[in-house]
């Protein structure tokens, strides 16, 4: 059975002043997913994560989300989706249980319903036993971990989330994914931004975002295949002589990067042999591994991930 | 905008939930509330005591120290909008289903909320200092009013505060127009029919607030006759549409975004 589509963007485009954040997009999110955009700041991504969350209004194009218009029915959208900023959106004057009661009722819920689904989202998150202290005495972990059950409140098909991990240490991270994994058993969606490769790949498909435009959009599985066999990076004093020499005795196409030369090949470990025997004088290091999504990055984009930044 | 679509989330409990929590971070802070009564209290006792030689004694300045609390508290509550967007909150109120409206008047009701309480206690303060004359309806129309006045003060604070991006900017204008707006209310100085400064307060809707509040609280040694201030219908006409316009104003601009949203 073909998947409902939860989110389609068609073709759209919005702009800061002369600045074109997004650009002519169009993708559709599949209803169950845990979808993730990735891309360095400046990529769009934020951009298109406002326009999702309602924050800011459309320009051009149209979105629909869960078969509603974005523009037009936001009122619907508002109200079946959940959004966890990346920025804290937490009265940290108020407690746990204060911040989940008024976020409850901006969205509708009444008591008894409001604490019954409060006091077990609380208990989900772990956070029963700290539900009467003040946010502002809460460990940024914690922090996000209300801010996932302000989101998860009145129970939306859909969670958005701004860079989620931001901030959080690897404990924290992993019990964020553990529960993004639960909410999608749930038959949840599950769209989330990040800049961070590694997280990328736990989703079920990666839209690669770059200055404000689809680079690619695939599973991690499928979008590591696509760059073809294995990564050899080689480092040395004189890239520019090097790839020429592997250009001319190989026959093949290397690729310059800050001062690194970098090859795509099948059987990478013949590969070493081979170049180390071919070029002992030049090369300084060589190291091989399997593609990661910044090779996908680098062969969509042509650039390196971290030269995106602003 | 994006608004006004029909929503499954009624207004009142979004109207009170935002407004109990205004409250609620008002009493957790100590200063504030320290603060917003000590600073009128030491006005008033000051301009009574510095003014005594020109006739003008504590039951003058009552009104006027009641319309500065009001003035004061509102404006400061509401401009923890400023707060509430750089500390984040904001942005989950602006992507909730609520009605937009409901989410301003709030914030407003929290405001005036916290004025009424402190003009309150000045009223029940003025009633044991002082002899006063008003009968019981009066005073009760008198706190009508107030509450009004609350609500048309901190619409403009919220008018005010929604596109600005510190609390520091908000100090300029404090000085240049809300103080200036307080000192052309009648609150300081006396009438004086034909005076320039007297014609100018004429223009300030919180004059009428101020003038509501001389014709209601009647002292028996204010020193002033209320005769030649405006009547009381024409200081309840402004006082209202002052409110109402400037709730509008506040519901109209909340519906614009900033920059600050963008955090």
């Amino acid at each position: 059975m073909p998947a409902e589509p939860a989110i389609v963007v068609s073709d759209v485009t919005h702009r800061y002043g002369e600045r074109v954040a997004v650009d002519q997009l169009s993708l559709t999110i599949n209803e169950g997913e845990i979808f993730v955009f990735l891309g360095p700041n400046g990529s769009g991504k934020t951009t298109l994560f406002r326009l999702l969350s309602t924050l800011i209004p459309m320009q051009a194009g149209e979105v629909t989300v869960l078969g509603h218009k974005l523009h037009g029915e936001t009122s619907v959208v508002r109200s079946r989706i959940g959004v966890v900023f990346q920025a804290a959106s937490l009265d940290k004057k108020l407690t746990v249980a204060e911040n989940l009661a008024h976020q409850g009722r901006l969205y509708g819920l009444r008591p008894p319903a409001l604490g019954e689904r409060s006091e077990a989202l609380l208990a989900t998150l772990g956070l029963t036993d700290r539900r009467n202290e003040l946010v502002e005495t809460l460990s940024g972990g914690m922090r996000r971990r209300v801010e996932l059950a302000k989101g998860m409140l009145h129970e939306p098909d859909l969670l958005l989330l701004d860079e989620p991990s931001t901030g959080l240490d690897p404990g924290a991270r992993f019990d964020l994914w553990d529960y993004l994994q639960t909410l999608k058993s749930q038959g949840v969606t599950i769209v989330l931004t990040t800049h961070m490769l590694e997280e990328a790949e736990k989703a079920d498909r990666i839209a690669i975002m770059d200055q404000g435009k689809l680079a690619a959009l695939d599973t991690p599985a499928a979008l590591q295949a696509s760059v073809g066999g294995d990564s050899i990076t080689i480092q040395t004093d004189r890239p520019d002589i090097l790839s020429q020499g592997i250009r001319d005795r190989f026959q093949c196409e290397p690729t310059l990067l800050d001062g690194t030369v970098r090859l795509e090949q099948p059987d990478g470990h013949q590969w070493i042999s081979r170049l180390v025997e071919a070029f002992p004088e030049e090369i300084q290091a060589i190291t091989l591994g399997r593609p990661t999504l910044e090779d996908v990055f680098i062969a969509r984009t042509g650039h390196r991930y971290w030269n995106g930044e602003e | 905008m994006p608004t006004g679509l029909q929503t499954n989330v009624s207004p009142i409990p979004v109207v009170l939930t935002l407004a109990e929590r205004e409250l609620v971070r008002f009493f957790r802070q100590r200063n504030r509330v320290v603060g917003a009564l000590v600073q009128p209290l030491m006005f008033w006792v000051l301009f009574s005591l510095g003014l005594r030689s020109n006739g003008l004694g504590p039951a003058f300045f009552f009104p006027g120290t009641i319309a500065m609390i009001l003035l004061f508290t509102a404006i400061f509550a509401t401009i923890s909008i400023i707060e509430d967007r750089r500390e984040g909150f904001l942005q989950s109120v602006l992507v909730a289903p609520a009605p937009r409206w409901a989410m301003v008047f709030g914030k407003i009701l929290g405001g005036a909320t916290i004025a009424m309480l402190q003009a309150l206690l000045f009223l029940v303060l003025g009633w044991l200092t002082l002899e006063l004359k008003s009968s019981v309806t009066e005073v009760l129309m008198a706190v009508m009013l107030m509450a009004v006045i609350s609500v048309a003060l901190t619409s403009l604070g919220f008018f005010i505060a929604w596109r600005m991006e510190s609390t520091q900017g908000f100090h300029a204008i404090m000085s240049v127009f809300l103080f200036p707006m307080w000192l052309l209310s009648g609150s300081l100085f006396p009438d004086e029919p034909g005076s320039w400064l007297t014609l100018l307060s004429r223009f300030n809707p919180l004059t009428y607030g101020v003038a509501g509040l001389r014709h209601y609280l009647r002292f028996s040694d204010s020193g002033l006759s209320v005769d030649a201030l405006p009547s009381l219908a024409v200081c309840w006409m402004v006082t209202v549409a002052f409110a109402v316009i400037m709730f509008v104003l506040a519901w109209r601009i909340a519906d614009t975004r900033t920059t600050g949203d963008l955090l």
